[in-house]
């Protein structure tokens, strides 16, 4: 006989408990829901807001600095709670990775719309660098306004770090007809995007980036390019030729599986979440444009959006 | 003819070139003709190690364990509850030091439980008031060393809290002061054990060479995946990092002590145990503590890569800072990292120097002068903050803790350096970055990838062959054909034409900036300590102001490749040509040489092995550089490592781009060490 069941061990020493714990059973547990904050404004005030949220309905909450790739994984894993930005064309990879994997699910949607698309700051547009933009057919007339030392004489468009969306843009590229005029360059990261895209506005400078709005450019003025419009199909990944321009895309909100029966009620809260452009822009303007650092910003758009975050934790 | 039989070695490293480039203008750019590219026999080993990890870690050996809070089992690997239990171990270490210094309630959690801090909202430990702190680290100073490191530390301290950096200062010391340790111990046994045994010491080698040059960016998925992220996993991976180099110095100081020491010590009638903890340690003491220091410097110069995967403070900050463009404040973060780096070292350096009095005869008062005065101290500052707290009521506390926004900052003095740099440099850079990528760097990486795999073996097994014989030549080529047979190689081709160019650039500047610094003691400890804080401060910061200049090209991506490579190759010059015995400089005097003769005729080439091991240390700086150098944007392994954090097969896809990584230092510096080692025997050296 196996003395050191630990099975009938604990059956034997939760049957004591039960008796005494039944009535705490639905209530939330104490341990802390862990958030996690990566590397940019909007996401880490919004961590520190959702966070004061769910203090406020008693829950313990702890934050922990996490690459915005390698968290999915966390999350499976349960050594992460949620993500709260999940980014259709940034992240929809690893979410869905992780999901396929199990212990992932998804808490729904922001009402936020978001785009996350080539294009170029408004002074580009401004002052007609190149004339009919943002029409993308207006490329076809302009490469040597973005073109760089090492692009070959051809236009070059700065997409994102190549774990963000594979091919899609030099696919793309080449399905329009541009292969000859333009070229795809890598960015390691949205730093270098933004190091450039100051860089060029010093120097007023044609530049064509890879950028996604809500974001704290968009105080800026930068200017989305006109594709082909995006149809169910048009992907090339889908069994499309790929010229077409991307999607409005979704904003979700990931947890691990066992949240919603650890916390129910802080999971009902997180799933009722829904914030919109503006919401999410205010939360980083308090820090790109008033420098409040992210905490106190996120407690004064608490104190100041009351009317927003209560339904939700009702 | 004659030429020939003097110089057999240069002779045919001249028939191997010539080989070389034939084969290189024979060989079609064919990819089904084997002779210029390998079929990637191995890309299934990827997906079969993460195969294999994710077996060990969900399925291997299943445990029921019970989860309180789904009041349900969960099937869960024998390797995982280890693992986590582990980290868990680590974790508790890191806040209980944190909470010490800063506050917080996750130590009451450890002894009761969550549900009692909730209920009690007073169970929330206080922080030291930060001048307690400051006080203490002066106090220790002085203690251990004197009035200078006193300074040191004071200023240090205050700076750090009066940039309102004080809570992410102490959230990473705490980590810095768990991991540090934890290596320096691990590395001191790891090292004894090498040293005790033949078997130990060859089992461990090839695991230190791979460890030392596999890029941290790979092992960040296997560690968040076995580990977990937050602190502990931060700290994890940081004792990877730093314990190497701690073993190796361990173990050679403990061979270069003296066999008559060791004999004095029997003699005297030491057990084993006392021969190896009270004569042979004490004696290798000199290089176990620059192994201390260097295990210092790695631990900080991880803190930022450790934010990738959950360490809390000044990285994680740093980062956020450079992500909103703030380099101003990002160059603030960084210096309070190199001063914690720069104090640390300094300390331990002391204790460990100090010497125990054993025949002096001192009282309680005496002998505990400093701890009573700490007390004192303590109580001051205690009674000051709370005084504070009663004046100053809600307001902010600043004899208590200064908090992160409200110190003073001159951010914008730097980030008015910064925009007035790239405003006046931008446009006189412009035609420099052209010519260097169109006349060099392009030219350079389309002749690496126009090689033929069939040349690469012959010149790098060739040169292998002619510096250490058929055993070399093997060694290297086996190191070359893991690489060829992944689905990599000319990602590592474009990594090796970026490394080698930043090695190239590298060696020159440090060969000249070492040997000016040389001329003078001075100059030398300046140039040195230059070196020690470039090492620790984080490389991130300068890779934005480059990206300004230079845009998202690979120029950018050597800029900063070459800053930081340049550190070993001219810290490892001053340091050779400082060690040239007085005796062969006053020798060559007599003789009447000139002062460039010295430098070409004697410095160099009796420095030449010590330089060498530089340019080995180069080499894997500049590695190390080109892979952070995704993070601009590279075509090369790096990138790969940097998509290996989202990949489904993370774990095996950034271990395997690591090995590669690991394997072109690997067999650059076997190559280099054989050399060296053949030189200086020749130069009677040992």
């Amino acid at each position: 006989m196996n003395l050191f069941n630990p099975k009938a061990v604990v059956t034997a020493l939760s049957v004591s408990m039960a008796s005494l714990s039944g009535a705490a059973f639905a209530a939330d547990s104490a341990e802390p829901i862990v958030i996690p904050t990566h590397n940019w404004s909007s996401q880490v005030v919004m961590a520190y807001v959702i966070g004061g949220m769910f203090e406020s309905m008693g829950s313990n909450v702890e934050y922990v600095p996490a690459d915005s790739q390698a968290v999915y994984e966390a999350i499976r894993n349960g050594d992460v709670t949620i993500s709260h930005e999940v980014w259709q064309s940034t992240f929809g990879a690893s979410f869905y990775n992780a999901m396929e994997k199990g212990g992932v699910i998804d808490a729904g949607t922001h009402e936020a719309a978001t785009l996350e698309e080539m294009g170029v700051p408004s002074y580009v547009i401004e002052n007609n660098l190149c004339p009919g933009l943002p029409n993308w057919e207006a490329l076809k007339d302009c490469p040597e306004v973005f073109a760089t030392a090492d692009s070959d004489g051809k236009g070059r468009w700065l997409e994102g770090p190549q774990s963000w969306h594979g091919d899609l843009m030099p696919v793309r590229v080449d399905a329009l007809g541009l292969g000859d005029l333009y070229t795809v360059k890598f960015a390691g990261g949205a730093d270098a995007i933004w190091a450039e895209l100051e860089s060029a506005k010093k120097e007023g400078r044609g530049i064509i980036t890879f950028n996604w709005t809500p974001n704290f450019t968009d105080a800026e003025g930068f200017v989305f390019l006109e594709f082909p419009g995006y149809t169910d199909g048009c992907r090339v990944a889908d069994g499309g030729d790929g010229a077409c321009g991307s999607p409005k895309g979704w904003l979700k909100k990931a947890a691990n599986y066992k949240f919603p029966k650890t916390h129910p009620a802080a999971y009902t809260a997180f799933s009722k979440i829904s914030f919109t452009t503006t919401q999410i822009g205010q939360m980083a303007a308090l820090v790109d444009v008033d420098k409040l650092s992210h905490q106190d910003a996120a407690t004064k758009w608490l104190a100041d959006n009351e009317a927003v975050w209560k339904p939700f934790t009702e | 003819m004659d030429f020939m039989k003097h110089h057999p070695k240069l002779t045919s490293f001249g028939a191997l070139l010539i080989a070389f480039f034939l084969l290189v203008a024979l060989v079609p750019q064919n990819e089904a003709n084997y002779l210029w590219r390998f079929p990637s026999l191995i890309a299934w080993l990827p997906g079969w190690i993460n195969d294999f990890a994710e077996f060990l870690m969900f399925d291997f050996m299943p445990v029921e364990i019970y989860d309180p809070d789904l009041e349900d089992y969960e099937t869960s690997a024998l390797l995982r509850e280890i693992t986590r239990g582990f980290s868990g171990a680590v974790l508790v270490l890191i806040e209980f030091i944190r909470e010490l210094l800063i506050g917080g309630r996750k130590t009451i959690v450890f002894f009761t439980s969550w549900d009692f801090v909730s209920e009690n909202p007073w169970a929330v430990w206080p922080a030291l008031p930060w001048t307690v702190v400051t006080a203490g680290a002066v106090i220790l100073g002085f203690a251990l060393k004197g009035r200078g490191l006193a300074l040191l530390a004071g200023v240090a301290l205050t700076y750090i809290s009066v940039f309102g950096q004080w809570e992410p200062a102490m959230q990473t010391l705490s980590f810095v002061l768990v991991a540090a340790p934890l290596s320096i111990l691990l590395g001191l046994c790891l090292g004894v054990l090498a040293f005790k045994s033949r078997a130990v010491e060859s089992a461990l080698m090839p695991l230190l060479n791979v460890a030392q040059t596999m890029p941290h960016f790979s092992y960040l998925v296997p560690v968040t995946v076995f580990f977990g992220v937050g602190d502990h996993a931060g700290a994890i991976a940081t004792v990877i990092f730093a314990t190497p180099p701690m073993i190796r110095l361990t173990l050679l100081g403990m061979k270069k002590v003296p066999l008559e020491v060791v004999e004095a010590g029997m003699m005297s009638g030491c057990t084993n145990r006392q021969t190896l903890f009270r004569v042979i340690v004490p004696t290798a003491r000199r290089d176990i503590l620059i192994g201390v220091n260097q295990v210092i410097m790695q631990c900080l110069a991880m803190a930022v890569i450790a934010s990738f995967i959950g360490a809390k403070g000044l990285g994680y900050n740093l980062l956020l800072a450079l992500n909103g463009l703030r380099i101003g404040l990002a160059l603030e973060l960084g210096i309070c990292i190199v001063l914690i780096a720069v104090v640390l070292d300094k300390l331990s350096l002391a204790w460990a120097n100090k010497q125990t009095d054993y025949f002096a005869d001192l009282s309680f008062g005496q002998r505990h002068v400093y701890l009573l005065v700490f007390l004192a101290v303590f109580v001051a500052c205690v009674v000051l903050a709370v005084i504070g707290k009663l004046i100053l009521g809600e307001g902010i506390n600043y004899l208590y803790i200064i908090p992160h926004s409200k110190g003073i900052t001159t951010e914008w003095f730097w980030q008015a350096g910064v925009d007035r740099m790239v405003e006046n440099w931008y446009a006189g850079l412009q035609g420099f970055n052209r010519g260097l990528i169109v006349n060099v760097l392009q030219p350079m990486k389309k002749a690496y990838l126009a090689m033929p795999v069939s040349a690469t073996f012959l010149l790098v097994m060739g040169v292998g062959y002619i510096v250490g014989g058929i055993r070399s030549a093997l060694t290297v080529g086996s190191f070359l054909l893991f690489i060829a047979l992944t689905e990599w190689w000319d990602r590592a081709l474009i990594t090796a034409y970026m490394a080698s160019f930043g090695v190239i650039v590298s060696v020159s500047l440090g060969l000249i900036l070492g040997s000016l610094c040389a001329q003078s003691q001075r100059a030398s400890n300046i140039a040195l300590l230059v070196c020690d804080t470039f090492q620790t401060f984080p490389s991130f910061i300068y890779l934005i102001p480059v990206i300004m200049l230079f845009g998202v090209t690979d120029t950018s991506v050597l800029m900063a490749v070459v800053i930081y490579a340049t550190i070993p190759a001219t810290r490892y010059t001053i340091e050779g040509i400082r060690n040239v015995p007085q005796h062969l400089l006053d020798a060559g005097m007599m003789s009447g040489v000139t002062k460039l003769q010295r430098w070409t005729k004697i410095e160099l080439p009796l420095a030449f092995p010590h330089i060498m091991l530089g340019v080995n240390q180069t080499v894997i700086f500049a590695l190390f550089m080109v892979i952070i150098g995704a993070m601009i944007g590279t075509e090369d392994l790096g990138q790969y490592i940097l998509k290996a954090l989202s990949d489904k097969q993370g774990i095996g896809n950034g271990l395997m781009l690591g090995l590669c990584v690991a394997f072109i230092g690997l067999t650059v510096d076997h190559l280099i060490t054989r050399w060296a080692k053949d030189r200086s025997s020749q130069l009677g050296l040992n």
